[in-house]
């Protein structure tokens, strides 16, 4: 029977902090650059220009369809060499992230803007609104709130993802966690740390959506399930 | 005088269906018009042409005299712009309301005023109160339309349509997705409006208002104006047998004697 | 820099890319078909009235679900040996972390196909005098498993793609032999391109079937 020893791994807890830190940088970043680009790939898939439309269909499909991992080897060893730049860690992994999560949310917008009532854009219609003025003021706001559910979904695959950049040497929650296993010999307990930790981080993210989608549902509508 | 509303030979076809076939129709100002028709006869789409909320295929459109439009090889061809400017100064009310759920009443009477029009917070708020004072509704001013009956929904939806100050209202079967017992406080709004000398054009199966408060009826079968007149004329002694027989049809109401 | 494609530098290795796609379709196809067998039956038992039965059922599903595959694989790889005292292949991990992971996604799934059926349902069935399993096998579960069609083979696609993470432990599936193709020949550029190409072609179809069940047996029926 083996003898569980926490004292190596939680004595060096702060380095699978600081790894947590990294990893949560990736997140945010790849949040903020893939939901505004995930709007700009839905509206042009939904747009009248074929070109466009089609466009954007095809990097839809394409980053749903090929594995994260790939992807990431693609932007980290062979993007450098195409267009000859020094590419880190961090910015293919951020690079990666934030496409590959935009193409996943490009699929809920559309889907949530689709979801909304044909009479909203003619009621907004009727009253002289252009179609981005209605989209903005009109369509969006009807339609994030039904995305929420779908929204936490895709950000908490998305936070699972990102231990795949412990694959490029990006020192993430995980690379962390392996080399500490290496040095201390406690891969049992490190690995059983690091399940942990990633679990509680995964179950507040998704209580925090939670939370979110109540308060949105006091005002008005609520969301559809 | 100009008429508010004057339309000319208009076409309109979806694909292969030609829906209108040569319409010509002038609305005095002031005038409340009802188009009826079994449904298919292209009424509705008539309607929703004098708004643009349907482009038409051929024709001419003027609103108080105004061309919507501009002629380009023997076609009329419009501009996103001049329509969405046109479309404030036609107002439109709906069968299913298309109230906006995530804002409260006050707001959805204020959004158009203050997004299309430009008008001031303040100025758009006494103009939305006014205006659901006007549809009975000032108390519903800060509740959300999910908690609204079906008849109060439509008559915010009247109000939203009125805030613009539009120089005619469009209705589109606005009494049809509610209940009977709510019908009558619609019906009373637009009645009430119609004697306020507002310029009107309605899509309705209520041939009691058509009798009662229209000064024209319009009868459509297959795209082209059948019988229009007087409703005392039209309703009571149509020219022809598709008339008398849409009416029969409609055994449920009895007009007097 | 201008670089000059050179894909022959990867087809010269076909061979070694068809044993991965054996690889990965080995894989594939036993932790798919051994993740739904299994997400049935703990869905079924995360249903259960009794609490001793669903609510292990329901902390297994809780924990699989929010921690990131590639950590149980990790997880089952090295730590996994500490604990029982015996080697783990590389197979074996990315097995049971892909299964194990699918049988909580596919649980849920099964789950709330079979709560989306209304309650008049189970009604009836009881009503012409059906046992519970019987409404449940004859009635219940065939209506539910048409709703469940579009989000199990999204799941499938989500695991054929997860088979990639094996390569991390240096299984041979696709991307693992890409990888040693790339460094031998130094063309990382083609290796993981023709990878990526790969996996869209055979996803492509598998994609546009999900939309096709999304349109037919979506929301409405």
């Amino acid at each position: 029977m083996h003898n569980w020893d926490f004292a190596a791994t939680l004595g060096d807890i702060d380095f699978l902090l600081l790894g947590l830190w990294n990893t949560l940088q990736v997140f945010g970043l790849a949040l903020v650059f893939g939901i505004p680009l995930g709007l700009a790939i839905a509206l042009g898939r939904m747009s009248r220009i074929p070109v466009l439309s089609q466009l954007c269909s095809f990097v839809i499909e394409f980053f749903r369809t090929t594995p994260p991992l790939v992807q990431l080897f693609w932007f980290f060893f062979a993007l450098p060499i195409l267009i000859s730049v020094q590419m880190t860690p961090f910015v293919a992994s951020v690079l990666t992230f934030s496409i590959q999560s935009s193409a996943f949310f490009a699929e809920i917008f559309r889907g949530g803007i689709n979801s909304i009532d044909k009479g909203q854009w003619e009621a907004a219609k009727a009253i002289g609104m252009t179609r981005p003025v209605c989209l903005r003021r009109i369509i969006l706001p009807q339609a994030v709130k039904r995305m929420i559910p779908a929204f936490a979904e895709r950000s908490i695959e998305l936070l699972k993802t990102t231990t795949l950049i412990s694959t490029v040497s990006y020192a993430d929650l995980m690379f962390q966690a392996n080399e500490l296993a290496s040095k201390t010999f406690r891969p049992l307990e490190v690995y059983t740390v690091v399940a942990v930790m990633y679990f509680f981080l995964i179950l507040v993210f998704s209580q925090l959506t939670i939370l979110l989608e109540h308060r949105l549902a006091r005002s008005g509508e609520g969301t559809l399930r | 005088m100009t008429p508010a509303v004057e339309i000319r030979d208009l076409h309109k076809s979806f694909g292969d269906l030609h829906v209108l076939k040569g319409i010509d129709l002038d609305v005095q100002q002031g005038e409340a018009v009802v188009l009826l028709g079994s449904s298919g006869s292209g009424k509705s789409t008539l309607l929703r042409c004098i708004n643009f909320m349907e482009e038409p295929n051929d024709g001419r459109i003027r609103i108080n005299g105004d061309l919507i439009g501009a002629e380009r090889g023997g076609k009329m061809v419009y501009r996103e712009n001049e329509l969405c400017k046109l479309r404030t100064r036609v107002g439109m009310v709906f069968q299913h309301f298309n109230l906006f759920p995530h804002m409260t009443v006050l707001e959805n009477v204020m959004e158009g005023q203050v997004v299309v029009l430009g008008r001031s917070k303040a100025e758009a708020r006494d103009k939305a109160l006014a205006q659901l004072a006007r549809v009975g509704l000032e108390e519903k001013a800060p509740e959300y339309p999910s908690r609204l009956s079906g008849g109060q929904k439509q008559r915010v939806a009247i109000a939203r349509a009125l805030a613009m100050d539009p120089e005619v209202m469009l209705f589109d079967e606005v009494t049809s997705a509610l209940d009977p017992e709510l019908v009558g406080e619609v019906l009373k709004t637009m009645r009430q409006l119609a004697e306020e000398g507002m310029t009107m054009v309605c899509v309705t199966h209520e041939i009691g208002f058509a009798y009662h408060v229209a000064n024209k009826v319009c009868f459509l079968q297959d795209g082209q104006i059948l019988e229009q007149g007087e409703p005392h004329k039209v309703l009571k002694t149509p020219e022809t047998s598709r008339v008398r027989d849409f009416l029969d049809g409609h055994s449920l109401f009895k007009l007097p004697d | 820099m201008q670089h000059t494609w050179n894909f022959a530098s990867v087809f010269a290795y076909w061979d070694v890319l068809l044993i991965g796609l054996w690889g990965t379709v080995y894989l594939f196809v036993l932790t798919c078909v051994i993740g739904l067998a299994g997400g049935l039956v703990v869905g079924m038992l995360r249903y259960s009235k009794n609490g001793w039965i669903s609510y292990p059922a329901r902390l297994y599903v809780e924990v699989f679900r929010n921690t990131p595959v590639l950590v149980q694989i990790i997880w089952f790889f090295f730590a996994l040996p500490v604990v029982i005292g015996v080697e783990v292949s590389a197979f074996m991990a990315a097995f049971l972390g892909i299964t194990l992971n699918t049988i909580a996604f596919s649980a849920e799934v099964f789950r709330g196909g079979i709560q989306s059926i209304e309650r008049e349902q189970w009604e009836a069935g009881k009503a012409i005098g059906m046992s519970y399993a019987k409404t449940m096998r004859r009635i219940i579960l065939p209506q539910a498993l048409k709703r469940m069609l579009p989000p199990l083979t999204s799941r499938g696609i989500e695991v054929f793609k997860m088979s990639t993470l094996a390569s991390v432990v240096a299984y041979p599936e696709t991307l693992q032999q890409a990888k040693l193709i790339a460094s031998y020949e130094y063309n990382p550029i083609e290796a993981y391109t023709v990878v990526a190409i790969m996996f869209f072609l055979v996803l492509l179809p598998m994609v546009q079937l999900t939309y096709l069940l999304e349109r037919r047996f979506g929301k409405s029926d």
